[in-house]
């Protein structure tokens, strides 16, 4: 089953996944940072789906959850909003990334439903266990088309990181070290090329990229030696607090990292 | 969902009370939760875990803790009314019972640092006090609005050398300090003890706290036979905010349909004021803290900010096990509002000269609706005294007098 996603890894190498939440800044800016994003460069568009409680993520996209919130964001909103989106940018996988707890007060069947109806390409939900999405939801996920994408960390040991693999069908992320999302903290270099070079050397069928406190090119490129590519995120809702005109500086944010 | 549970007391390999429970967890938490989970049970059976544990409880916590026969309380309901003393625990409340189970738990994990979230405050208190007792480091997440209300316990927390961090999210409470202590546990992840303080968060801390805090019906169960004749009362009655004293209030009783069992929920301004935290009412099924259970949530799933004037049961959700318990009929929820804990507050200080915490007074605020006859056994769990609400008391004096 070929999608969007397998596309992009197949013919396309340094991958950029730009993360952003949806209905942030404004309500309806989750369009237009898209197709800007995209023009900019952007290989894959991560869309958060804003949470009152996201465990995994730090102050910036938790303060961009509650303002998405605020604004008026939820999930029948976020559906009619990707049905333009995809028409806008036909060619970009796009993934929806988020917690649980709303999902399944939408319902997950109505929901995976909707967003492979809206043209969806992949599901990140962090806090989904593994145990139940083998054994509830993966033929679901299978029979509307969705990947799944699931998250390594350093600590992950080697046969639960085979099982991901052997499970994933999109790629898999590598949460680059310990911490919520847009940690500020320079991160133990040795200890991370010594992970990087881990998984590297694991020969996984599933392509990686990597994320967390990837925040400018020189992090870009890096990450883009260890694996197949990188996710921005906070750095760029941080760029997006401030901006007059949240598109442009979204595009400008990417050209500067895919220069 | 999953297999069901065959006794009360036990949930299922993967953390199931009925339909309620699990690990709800981002991958960042998994190598820990799963440490905890796979070692909990073997460690807590250890002769010398429990030779510890049991001389700490003696000689530290003060255990055991008196039932008192509160005889001017129960001339004025009618029935036969014994209190459970938690409130002569170390550290002023029932919450020490489970930091020391906790802490000798971490040390034998190898942990150099713990963290804990803090809602009253007395947790908070209870965590930072086995840190200093062990000399390990301590950081105390707290919301900024709890801060405000329970300072003396802030005060404490710092005199006993642990860190305390404000949680400036969202409501700035409980659920917000929780959410900031997980946060510190992903960044954190190889030398660092989470001491949560309630049955609440992923398996297998629900069941980890009520065995730690099963202590008190056990206690219970011996003294009521040596008082009354029988190990078994007619009612047991505490108060629930995440549910760790009604847990441990209960746990020996889940099994003996006889005992009916009362969990009192802090109804707030009233449960339908929408300021409120009666969530066996006002929650319905979803995740919170990585536990499948009742939480109060709008309609898309975004959890909602409970109300209480009692710092300690302003919780959104409600422990796993008590979800199961309302679901399964085997508990009966009360809810209570503010102004009939803070009468609660007054009527025991007068009767029997013991000034309780705001959130045990709503349990004993649900005595005049139990039914229960003169030759009835009514056990409250005391769950803690009032020393730390002295500030709330002085603000409401109105109503308390």
């Amino acid at each position: 089953m070929n999608n969007r996603l397998h596309q992009a890894f197949a013919s396309k190498q340094n991958l950029l996944n730009m993360y952003f939440t949806a209905g942030y800044p404004s309500l309806h800016d989750t369009l237009p940072l898209a197709k800007s994003l995209v023009e900019a460069g952007a290989d894959i568009l991560e869309i958060g789906m804003p949470f009152s409680d996201p465990l995994a993520d730090g102050p910036v996209i938790q303060h961009s959850s509650a303002v998405a919130l605020a604004n008026g964001m939820n999930l029948p909103v976020l559906f009619e909003q990707l049905r333009e989106l995809r028409a806008a940018v036909p060619e970009t996988p796009v993934l929806l990334m988020g917690y649980l707890n709303p999902v399944l007060q939408f319902g997950m069947e109505k929901f995976l439903q909707k967003a492979a109806e809206v043209g969806v390409d992949g599901l990140i939900l962090p806090d989904l266990p593994l145990d139940e999405y083998d054994e509830q939801y993966h033929a679901l996920f299978q029979q509307y088309g969705l990947k799944a994408v699931f998250l390594i960390t350093p600590q992950t040991s080697e046969e639960r990181i085979r099982r991901l693999d052997a499970l994933s069908d999109a790629f898999l992320y590598l949460v680059s070290g310990p911490g919520t999302t847009g940690g500020t903290t320079l991160p133990d270099l040795q200890a991370q090329e010594q992970y990087f070079g881990r998984i590297a050397g694991m020969n996984l069928k599933t392509p990686r990229l990597i994320g967390f406190g990837i925040a400018d090119k020189a992090g870009f490129d890096r990450a883009c030696s260890h694996a197949e590519g990188a996710i921005i995120g906070s750095a760029l809702i941080r760029a997006l607090e401030d901006a007059e005109d949240a598109p442009a500086t979204a595009g400008r944010f990417v050209r500067g990292i895919k220069s | 969902m999953t297999p069901t549970t065959t006794s009360y007391q036990q949930p299922s390999a993967r953390g199931y009370y009925g339909e309620f429970g699990g690990a709800f967890i981002p991958e960042m938490l998994y190598p820990n939760v799963e440490e905890l989970r796979t070692r909990y049970l073997d460690i807590l059976a250890d002769p010398g875990f429990q030779a510890e544990l049991q001389l700490l409880l003696r000689d530290y916590v003060g255990r055991p803790t008196p039932l008192f026969e509160a005889k001017r309380l129960s001339a004025r309901y009618g029935t036969r009314i014994f209190l459970k003393r938690e409130d002569l625990c170390h550290t002023g409340a029932h919450k020490i019972n489970n930091t020391v189970g906790q802490i000798l738990l971490a040390q034998r994990l190898g942990k150099k640092r713990i963290i804990a979230e803090t809602g009253a405050g007395q947790h908070g208190v209870a965590t930072a006090t086995v840190c200093a007792l062990m000399g390990l480091p301590c950081v105390v997440y707290m919301g900024a609005v709890d801060m405000e209300r329970q300072a003396p316990n802030v005060a404490r927390m710092r005199l006993l050398g642990a860190e305390v961090r404000r949680a400036e999210s969202g409501s700035q409470t409980l659920k917000d300090a929780t959410n900031e202590a997980i946060r510190d546990w992903i960044a954190n992840p190889v030398d660092t003890h989470y001491i949560i303080g309630s049955v609440v968060g992923p398996h297998p801390y629900p069941d980890l706290v009520a065995r730690l805090q099963a202590v008190i019906s056990e206690e219970m169960r011996a003294q009521l036979l040596e008082k009354t004749g029988t190990e078994l009362p007619d009612y047991v009655v505490a108060c629930v905010g995440g549910g760790s004293n009604a847990a441990g209030a209960f746990y020996h009783f889940l099994d003996e349909p006889s005992v009916r069992l009362i969990a009192v929920e802090a109804a707030g301004h009233g449960v339908d004021s929408g300021h409120s935290a009666a969530t066996s009412v006002l929650g319905t099924p979803g995740i919170i803290h990585g536990s499948r259970t009742l939480l109060m949530q709008d309609e898309h799933g975004q959890i909602t900010e409970p109300y209480s004037l009692s710092a300690g049961l302003d919780y959104p959700g409600i422990g796993p096990l008590h979800a199961h318990l309302g679901a399964s009929g085997r508990a009966e929820f009360i809810a209570i509002t503010d102004d009939e804990a803070l009468a609660a507050v007054s009527e025991l200080s007068r009767l029997e000269g013991i000034i309780p915490a705001l959130e045990t007074a709503h349990a004993l605020a649900a005595l005049g609706q139990l039914g229960a006859g003169p030759d009835d056994v009514v056990v409250v769990n005391l769950s803690g005294r009032g020393d730390k609400d002295l500030e709330t008391y002085l603000k409401n004096m109105d109503k308390l007098l």
